[in-house]
């Protein structure tokens, strides 16, 4: 069970939330969204770990699911609240200081690109404690830098619970840098998320 | 970003281009700082700030810091559906000139240029083709004139050729160098010249038939980009194509009016 205290009242602060997920993916995500509040406000944005060909299936079959529209990010434009947003595959995915979206295909990082920590970074310098990470199931180490930095700059930060997770790896290491990360298995996330309530104040302040 | 580091930041770009006349004033900021970070860590160095006198006394190390700013990373047949596109829907306008010229602009170390070179050649028009390659990274330029690649990634470059509709094997396209390198053939590069080009600050090249310029107006804040979209256009022919990277688009370019859309999903635009 989460040990978060309610002295954020229901987290209000929070702007945005970052997802990293990589092998595995496709079903914590597609359960995730299933039970997402249709009046879910905040932006999620995702790094998922794809094949560099992959095409727009899995827009398309998310898009099916969520309760929200489902989209990729698009190269300069701004967040927009309620709506999930995926990194294209084959590029790295960077937040800008004026809240727009940056792509880049510079070096793979942690073999991978997109990379959960170019996005993670960059966002938390951005966003701030404003900021919420999460990093789900995963065979790899990707991610974990980036949710040290979420914490270090004031975030919240959730840990898919290794022991629930399909892929443990990804999770674990995610742990390791940041031991102050609530481990949750999937619903508690679920559970967690649909319980943020965001003051409207803040996403028309960026919005 | 800090106040501070944004300060520094501006600071050190401004050196850069008062000394060497390279302008990254314009460029994105979120990349750019992550590769500023690159060269703080190398030169073991504690501030964006420390940076700028290393630039300022020290040539070698601006050369070096340019290679970072520049990113060279391409790959042959960079998303294949984009060739099998370019073959149904250019090809066919392409095949009706007498002789074409093309500029691959910020063409890195070389391999869409080879790769493009392989599809014309199949498609009958090489001949035919003058094509300038051009980048305003030296080093990676050199690279793209010897043609010479790393064999760990020629499986992956077959499986591209493949699926970007190859006509013969990729095979035939090069042979074997030392035990880890492969030769691209030197015929490939008969009607290339590569040549430094700013696209920041350098002009026009004449009466293009086909411009690319894929992955790296990503890299350009909007203002530049139009800057450089305007320069496209005013070296193309009446009809003539370009085609941008998959993420890129002229979608809310100052340009947007000038082009017709040939096909969106791969962003292939032709010249009103
Ligand atoms: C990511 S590579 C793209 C290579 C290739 N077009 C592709 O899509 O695979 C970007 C290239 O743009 C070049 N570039 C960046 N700024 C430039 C400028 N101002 N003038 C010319 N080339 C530039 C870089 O040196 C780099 O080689």
């Amino acid at each position: 069970m989460y040990s978060f205290s309610p002295i954020q009242d229901n987290f209000s602060a929070l702007e945005v939330v970052v997802i990293g997920v990589s092998a595995g993916g496709m079903s914590v995500l597609s359960e995730i969204f299933q039970q997402l509040r249709p009046d879910f406000r905040l932006p999620l944005l995702i790094v998922q770990h794809l094949h560099p060909h992959q095409g727009n299936f899995h827009i398309e079959y998310f898009s099916e699911i969520a309760p929200i529209p489902v989209q990729e990010m698009e190269e300069k434009q701004p967040i927009h609240p309620a709506r999930i947003y995926f990194a294209p595959a084959n590029y790295h995915a960077l937040i800008e200081s004026d809240k727009t979206f940056a792509l880049s295909v510079d070096e793979k990082v942690n073999y991978a690109r997109p990379s959960i920590d170019v996005l993670f970074e960059t966002a938390s310098e951005v966003f701030q404690h404003h900021l919420l990470g999460i990093i789900l199931t995963g065979a790899n180490r990707d991610g974990a830098k980036g949710l040290r930095q979420i914490a270090d700059f004031g975030g919240i930060t959730i840990v898919q619970d290794p022991d629930t997770a399909q892929f443990a790896a990804m999770p674990q290491f995610a742990l390791e840098a940041t031991p102050s990360s609530q481990a949750l298995n999937l619903s508690e996330i679920v559970v967690f998320l649909n319980s943020i309530h965001p003051k409207l104040s803040n996403l028309s302040k960026y919005w | 970003m800090t106040k501070t580091e944004e300060i520094e930041i501006n600071l050190l770009l401004d050196a850069i281009y008062r000394k060497y006349g390279y302008d990254f004033r314009n460029y994105a900021r979120a990349s750019l700082k992550r590769r500023i970070q690159n060269c703080i860590l190398r030169a073991e160095v504690n501030s964006v700030s420390a940076l700028i006198p290393l630039i300022l006394h020290d040539k070698d190390f601006f050369s070096e810091v340019l290679v970072q700013f520049s990113v060279p990373v391409t790959e042959m047949f960079r998303d294949p559906i984009f060739y099998h596109a370019f073959r149904l829907q250019v090809i066919p306008y392409l095949q009706t000139y007498p002789f074409i010229k093309i500029w691959h602009a910020g063409c890195a170390t070389g391999e869409e240029v080879y790769s493009f070179a392989i599809m014309l050649k199949e498609e009958g028009l090489y001949d035919r083709t003058t094509i300038f390659a051009t980048d305003f990274n030296e080093e990676a330029l050199n690279t793209a004139k010897e043609g010479i690649y790393r064999l760990a990634n020629v499986k992956y470059y077959t499986n591209n050729y493949q699926k970007a509709g190859g006509k013969s094997t990729f095979s035939d396209y090069y042979y074997a160098g030392g035990y880890d390198s492969v030769i691209m053939d030197a015929s490939l590069k008969k009607n290339v010249t590569f040549a430094h080009h700013n696209l920041v600050s350098d002009g026009v090249f004449g009466e293009m038939h086909l411009i690319l310029c894929r992955n790296v107006l990503i890299y350009f804040d909007k203002q530049l980009q139009n800057r450089v979209l305007n320069l496209f256009r005013n070296s193309l022919i009446r009809k003539g194509f370009l085609c941008l990277g998959t993420c890129e688009s002229l979608q809310f370019s100052s340009v947007e009016n000038a082009f017709e859309e040939i096909e969106p999903e791969y962003k292939i635009y032709r010249l009103s």
